[in-house]
């Protein structure tokens, strides 16, 4: 595991007052399926302010992908409000939503999504290209970000080769480029082996500890363990909703694990 | 996102498919290609009518003794016996617009010379007659107007007739025999292949009109006048005052036909011109059609693609990319396939018409107009057969390509 870089300024995030950074109010949301109508969130409110670090949990058809989608602003409620960082984002038009998608928002995917062919540094430059930076400039954070995850000398490898977790955290790297107001993770561990994972946590823990809101999904108890809240959904609707008691910090759970041969061969 | 990075994400989206971006491109080589070079063998056929008819002098007219009708039988072109030598004086005298003109009698005969015999068309005339035409001597010299007055046996040969008699040798000087008749060779035409109707005009003899009409054929009527007006726009005046001229020459009351015919050549070249135009034009569409085939591959393969890469598109739009940049990034593919093939297709063009009109041995035209139309309707190929698979590109839902496997 390459140690951490130091934060660059322009991605440390202020701690702002205790506000929400997200509120979201009576949230529902219904799929219209022909025949069916399927009711895949029932009235569902949260907040999470500046700083938090929030797993999401359930099981598959609990909601908690569609209240993902919904945060992600990928998609849009049928009723209720959803406000990003003051902002009424649940009625905006689609191309006011994708820029809040390119501005406000990091996600980092089980699949992990990265252009296949494209280099690492031309993947994490991408959500700057589309924020319409100078060339300069994107290099700039692409090269900053890379620098964060640790992979600050495979920038010009292609996806191809780097190994799952490498490229996981080009997609963490990715997501950090516009210096995003929070990071989105889908089950960002899914495909990657124990320790992977493991170290994977740190980086959201580390990126957590410098200011950054981080929200995750995920169906793995102890992974939901390296956050500081958890939220549970069953059935459209938060059952659980509680800070974590003891919490599992990457660095020391880093210590006690082998190290896998094979990754670290890549 | 700025257009140098749209192009280069265009670019490297292509040429990661070099061989279907290849084939794809084909389609519009093959269109531009043909567009480009039928219409530049077009034109260089044109060029090439337009020369020939140039070449039937300048400003001319020319006054057939027409048809006529006799109790309702219709004699053809060339019968009536009204148009005179004095007509052709007439003309010259009173018509202002008129600046020479050369009366014209033929008579097909046999020519014995130098032990070789040749059948050719010998036409009387005046000196006058090479410089309506433009037609220079090119040995010897023209018969003079003294030998017109005189009725002298002098001939100046045709080319064709020089290379039948006498290959090889200088004619001038050497006599020949027209039917029985002895005649003393003065001149040779240069060279004036053939007319813009195909017929050999090397292929004659020129002796004074009235050598021929007193001596060969008894006649006194002419077949022809070659007239030239002062200037090109003044040839329209001329017609109609020649017409006048001989109406009144030869009695023909108003309602009654014309027993002559003027053609003016500006109005045949015009008419070749014309439909030289409509052949390229034909060409040019068939063309054209294969273009739009052209670009109904690019749209083909455009739909493939963007169904390739739903999920790039999904992840594209999930980390900000709007609705149009996905359309753009995928119309500007599709410009970039037609317009490449465009620009390769202009070259095929290019050497295409060379070798044609190198082969026929037409002028060389090739048409700015063309290759700036062939490369903006490419161009606008691309825009318009690229622009439903964009727009389904940037329609998709980002949730659902994004779980698209």
């Amino acid at each position: 595991m390459a140690t951490m870089v130091q934060i660059d300024r322009e991605l440390a995030i202020p701690a702002l007052a205790d506000t929400p950074i997200i509120q979201v109010e009576d949230v529902h949301k219904y799929y219209d399926l022909g025949e069916t109508k399927v009711h895949a969130l029932r009235g569902v409110s949260l907040d999470i302010r500046p700083g938090e670090f929030v797993a999401i949990m359930g099981s598959s058809g609990s909601g908690k992908s569609t209240f993902m989608n919904l945060l992600g602003c990928l998609d849009k409620p049928t009723s209720g409000r959803y406000v990003l960082e003051g902002t009424d984002v649940s009625q905006l038009d689609k191309a006011a939503l994708a820029e809040i998608r390119n501005r406000k928002l990091g996600f980092v995917f089980q699949g992990f999504n990265l252009l296949a062919r494209t280099t690492a540094l031309e993947n994490v430059e991408l959500p700057a290209l589309y924020a319409r930076l100078g060339k300069e400039q994107r290099a700039r954070r692409a090269t900053n970000a890379l620098n964060i995850v640790g992979l600050a000398d495979r920038v010009g490898h292609f996806p191809s080769q780097l190994s799952g977790g490498q490229q996981q955290r080009v997609a963490i790297a990715r997501a950090l480029v516009n210096q995003p107001a929070i990071l989105l993770a889908d089950e960002p561990t899914g495909n990657l082996d124990s320790r992977t994972s493991v170290e994977i946590m740190q980086i959201f823990q580390d990126l957590n500890q410098r200011g950054l809101t981080v929200v995750l999904v995920t169906h793995e108890p102890d992974i939901a363990n390296y956050a500081k809240r958890i939220v549970v959904f069953r059935d459209g609707r938060i059952r659980r909703d509680a800070e974590v008691e003891h919490r599992s910090h990457a660095m020391d759970v880093l210590k006690t694990m082998p190290l896998l041969e094979d990754e670290e061969a890549l | 996102m700025n257009f140098t990075s749209i192009l280069k994400i265009a670019i490297r989206a292509l040429t990661r498919n070099k061989m279907r971006s290849a084939l794809t491109m084909l389609g519009i080589i093959i269109g531009v290609g043909a567009v480009i070079a039928t219409v530049g063998v077009g034109q260089g056929a044109r060029q090439k009518v337009q020369d020939q008819i140039a070449s039937m002098g300048t400003n001319m007219l020319y006054i057939s003794a027409g048809s006529v009708n006799r109790g309702g039988l219709r004699i053809g072109i060339g019968a009536t016996k009204t148009l005179v030598n004095d007509d052709v004086k007439a003309i010259v005298q009173q018509v202002p617009t008129v600046a020479a003109a050369a009366p014209g009698a033929t008579a097909s005969q046999q020519i014995v010379g130098n032990n070789q015999n040749w059948n050719t068309r010998v036409t009387g005339t005046e000196p006058q007659y090479f410089e309506l035409r433009d037609w220079p001597i090119a040995s010897g010299s023209s018969f003079t107007s003294d030998d017109v007055d005189r009725a002298a046996d002098v001939a100046v040969l045709g080319e064709t007739v020089r290379r039948n008699l006498f290959a090889g040798t200088d004619p001038v000087g050497q006599t020949i025999r027209i039917g029985n008749l002895p005649f003393k060779v003065v001149g040779v035409l240069s060279p004036k292949g053939s007319s813009g109707m195909g017929q050999d005009q090397d292929d004659g003899v020129f002796i004074p009109i009235s050598t021929l009409q007193k001596k060969i054929t008894g006649q006194d009527w002419l077949q022809f006048v070659m007239a030239s007006a002062v200037s090109q726009p003044a040839t329209y005046a001329a017609q109609d005052q020649i017409a006048a001229l001989l109406r009144d020459r030869h009695h023909i009351h108003a309602g009654q036909d014309d027993d002559f015919s003027i053609r003016n050549l500006a109005d045949i070249a015009q008419l070749a011109d014309d439909s030289s135009k409509v052949m390229t034009l034909l060409l040019a569409s068939i063309a054209g059609v294969s273009l739009i085939v052209g670009g109904i591959g690019i749209m083909n393969i455009m739909l493939v693609s963007v169904t390739e890469r739903t999920r790039e598109i999904g992840i594209r739009m999930a980390i900000g990319a709007t609705e149009s940049d996905v359309q753009r990034q995928f119309l500007t593919e599709s410009v970039v396939l037609s317009v490449a093939g465009g620009t390769v297709g202009i070259l095929f063009g290019i050497v295409a018409s060379l070798t044609v009109t190198k082969v026929l041995g037409w002028p060389v035209l090739l048409s700015l107009t063309a290759v700036v139309a062939a490369v903006m309707f490419s161009m606008a190929i691309g825009v318009f057969f690229g622009f439903y698979p964009a727009r389904k590109a940037a329609q998709l839902d980002p949730i659902e390509a994004l779980r698209f496997e």
